[in-house]
């Protein structure tokens, strides 16, 4: 089975968006699930969240950083080409439910994954904000697709060359302290902004969801790889999430596991003369 | 007259020193005067005890004439009448406790090598014989099937003769299940086990990879999109962990993950094949069966200078087979019976650094007749050891219990059949392998699909 990219965008300098033609994760994704795509025979199994999904064309968004081997070899990937595996959708649905305000936290590419879950709470009624965090104006991804629907845009760099300088905690604690009522935060990120964005609504009790994205191979429950452990319970990310109670998740222990493979994943790329 | 020798026709072995840094087959099995002088030391006995052992129930006795007589193909057509998989088989099958566990020569003396004759015709006629065609009239009906490991293939294999269309789907991208992702390649060749795949291909199975039935498509969804039976044979893809401190550090695996690695990601051949796998230089495997040993084995050919086998009962209950034991031991493995591991402790990186173990002894035999373990108590001592690998069972995968309405399961995840019939609680839903009995063998995964087929043909024609 081979999958067509349809589209592909570049959305800054390392951040790339492709459309792929996958009917079976098209059909049936929900805002919150992930795939795993495979570049190439022999390829690593990389999960990706979905970005978004169209089941009419049978395609399915994807957006990801540069980061690592796999990834870069996926950006070589053009329109019309193929990718090996994709397979899908994985993970549960996010817990979306009706509430008066709910404020959306992205940090980079974390921005992809919320794009949806907001989206979706539009739809049902809910009125949104979203914060966008991004190191430069550069970074900061999905503005104009999230202005569709949010009621307020705020965008936080660590440069200040757009919205407020500064993380996007900062932005969030002085919504909270503005008198704006929230009744849930979502937070999609790396795991330190998670963590530090938990911190906070946890000082003003709101409750809180976080998306995981550990280290996993088959993404079905098999291999354990992407144990976390919520409220003193292991968890795995890629049946029992990826979203999970921000209050409950042990961070530290997050950032640790993602750490395990970091030396091969140096070493990888000059094996491979990359 | 029979050859009265008291022993099998030894096998050549690469030699365990050389062995245990390759990942290339441990046996090398039989030339074809090796099998043809084996042959002979059956006895052609008129009540065939090894077949009433064997879980699909090959003719073997004929075989072995055929064998005995050169008639390697003749032998191979008996064989594949009763099963698809013979070069499998003939490799992991535990044939002590079955086929051979019952043969009469086995009162004195060793008993007649069936696994090692099997093993030589299937890859005899991998090597020599041509294809021959087969014609098979389609009866119109369609058949899915979920999970292309043992159990998913043989009951494929089997309604495919009987002229149905057949869809096997596979959540990973390479079909096979614990024979691609979990059994390592100096037990089972990864070629060896993609041909075998192939020759039911041929037959016109349909297998479709990456389709998860529970997330990418549900049961009822192929009922409703024409299938009229589905089997399930999803396996027990769910590790099993201790629940003790420290087993979330970096180091630790499940066995399942440390094996998909090297064997279905290649990761042995990182970083040419892009997946690590990070294996330090004190290796400890936690259980003792057949997973544990693969675990170890392959931990020591990744260059682990010592390597554990850590196990809270005695060599006695090992659920291992005694060829793997046997191996393992030849390799250098070190086995740490009557020890158990009560917390796993790590250095100021978070990365494993010892494994706190209390000795043991055994008292009364439990519900699974073993003689149980007890802590000696104040016996607390820790091994220094950078990767701690858990092999102590599976259970089945919750993903199709959780999005199949109507279906039973047992308290533990398994899925619950009548087992004369292998019909689950859902109509038209059949169940068998480790997904109905939880890890259980190959050869017992592939006798519940073949019953399923029977149980499948014998409903959808309506007798």
């Amino acid at each position: 089975m081979v999958y067509k990219i349809v589209k592909k965008t570049k959305l800054n300098s390392l951040v790339e968006m492709m459309e792929i033609h996958a009917p079976y994760v098209a059909r049936k994704c929900e805002p919150g699930q992930f795939i795993i795509i495979r570049v190439d025979e022999d390829g690593e199994r990389v999960p990706l969240t979905i970005a978004d999904y169209d089941r009419e064309k049978e395609t399915v968004t994807i957006i990801y950083q540069i980061f690592g081997y796999s990834t870069e070899l996926l950006s070589k990937k053009e329109e019309g080409d193929y990718v090996q595996d994709f397979v899908g959708p994985l993970g549960q649905p996010s817990p979306l439910h009706k509430c008066d305000r709910v404020i959306g936290v992205a940090g980079g590419v974390g921005a992809a994954p919320l794009y949806p879950q907001l989206r979706k709470l539009s739809r049902m009624g809910v009125p949104v904000d979203v914060i966008i965090g991004g190191k430069s104006a550069e970074f900061v991804i999905l503005k104009e697709l999230f202005e569709e629907f949010c009621d307020n845009v705020y965008i936080a760099t660590d440069d200040g060359s757009l919205g407020t300088k500064g993380f996007v905690t900062n932005v969030l604690e002085e919504r909270i302290n503005s008198g704006t009522k929230y009744d849930e935060v979502i937070a999609i990120g790396p795991l330190i902004m998670m963590k530090n964005v938990v911190k906070i609504t946890k000082e003003y009790n709101i409750p809180t969801t976080v998306s995981l994205n550990p280290i996993m191979i088959d993404g079905t429950g098999m291999c354990g790889g992407c144990r976390v452990t919520v409220g003193g319970e292991t968890k795995f990310a890629c049946v029992d999430g990826p979203d999970f109670d921000g209050f409950k998740v042990d961070f530290d222990e997050c950032m640790q596991r993602q750490g395990m493979f970091r030396e091969e994943e140096h070493q990888c790329k000059i094996g491979r003369g990359m | 007259m029979a050859n009265m020798s008291l022993k099998k026709v030894a096998m050549p072995e690469q030699d365990p020193n050389v062995r245990n840094k390759n990942f290339d087959e441990v046996a090398l099995g039989y030339t074809k005067e090796m099998a043809m002088e084996e042959a002979t030391r059956c006895l052609n006995c008129k009540n065939k005890p090894c077949v009433s052992g064997c879980p699909v129930n090959v003719p073997i006795p004929e075989f072995i004439q055929k064998v005995a007589a050169g008639d390697f193909e003749g032998a191979y057509e008996v064989i594949t009448s009763e099963n698809a998989l013979p070069a499998i088989c003939g490799r992991v099958c535990p044939q002590e406790n079955q086929c051979e566990g019952k043969c009469v020569r086995g009162i004195k003396g060793e008993p007649v090598g069936i696994g090692r004759m099997e093993r030589f015709v299937a890859d005899w006629h991998m090597a020599n014989a041509k294809p021959a065609e087969v014609k098979i009239e389609k009866n119109g009906k369609k058949v899915a099937v979920v999970g292309c490991g043992p159990a998913g293939i043989t009951c494929a294999g089997e309604l495919i003769k009987k002229g149905y269309d057949v869809t096997v789907f596979e959540a990973l991208h390479k079909p096979g299940g614990v024979l691609s992702y979990g059994i390592p390649e100096f037990r089972l060749p990864k070629d060896l086990v993609a041909k075998e795949i192939e020759t039911v291909e041929k037959l016109g199975v349909d297998i479709e990879t990456n389709v998860i039935v529970g997330r990418s498509v549900t049961i009822d969804e192929l009922m409703e999109n024409g299938y009229e039976a589905v089997f399930v044979g999803s396996g027990a893809g769910l590790p099993r962990f201790l629940n003790i401190p420290g087993e979330n550090h970096l180091g630790v695996y499940s066995a399942n993950e440390f094996l998909t690695r090297v064997n279905l990601m290649k990761g042995y051949k990182f970083p040419e094949c892009p997946t690590p796998v990070k294996v330090g230089n004190k290796v400890a495997v936690v259980g003792a069966g057949n997973v544990a040993m693969d675990a170890a084995r392959t931990a020591k050919r990744l260059g682990a200078e010592e390597v554990y086998i850590v196990y809270r009962r005695s060599e006695e209950e090992a659920p291992a087979r005694l060829e793997e034991l046997h191996h393992a031991k030849e390799e250098g493995i070190i086995f740490k019976f009557l020890n158990n591991p009560v917390a796993i402790k790590a250095d100021e990186n978070g990365w494993v650094s010892q494994m706190e173990i209390v000795k043991q002894e055994l008292g009364e035999p439990d519900e699974s007749g073993r003689r149980s373990p007890h802590p000696i108590e104040g016996s607390n001592y820790d091994l220094d050891v950078d990767t701690v690998i858990i092999a102590i069972g599976q259970s089945p995968n919750p993903l199709i219990r959780k999005t199949t309405p109507g279906l039973e399961t047992q308290k533990w995840g398994g899925i619950i059949v009548d087992e004369e019939t292998m019909k689950t609680s859902k109509d038209g839903v059949y169940a068998g392998g480790d997904t109905v009995t939880g890890a259980a063998t190959v050869i017992l995964a592939m006798g519940a699909g073949k019953k399923s087929a029977a149980a499948i043909d014998k409903q959808l024609q309506g007798e």
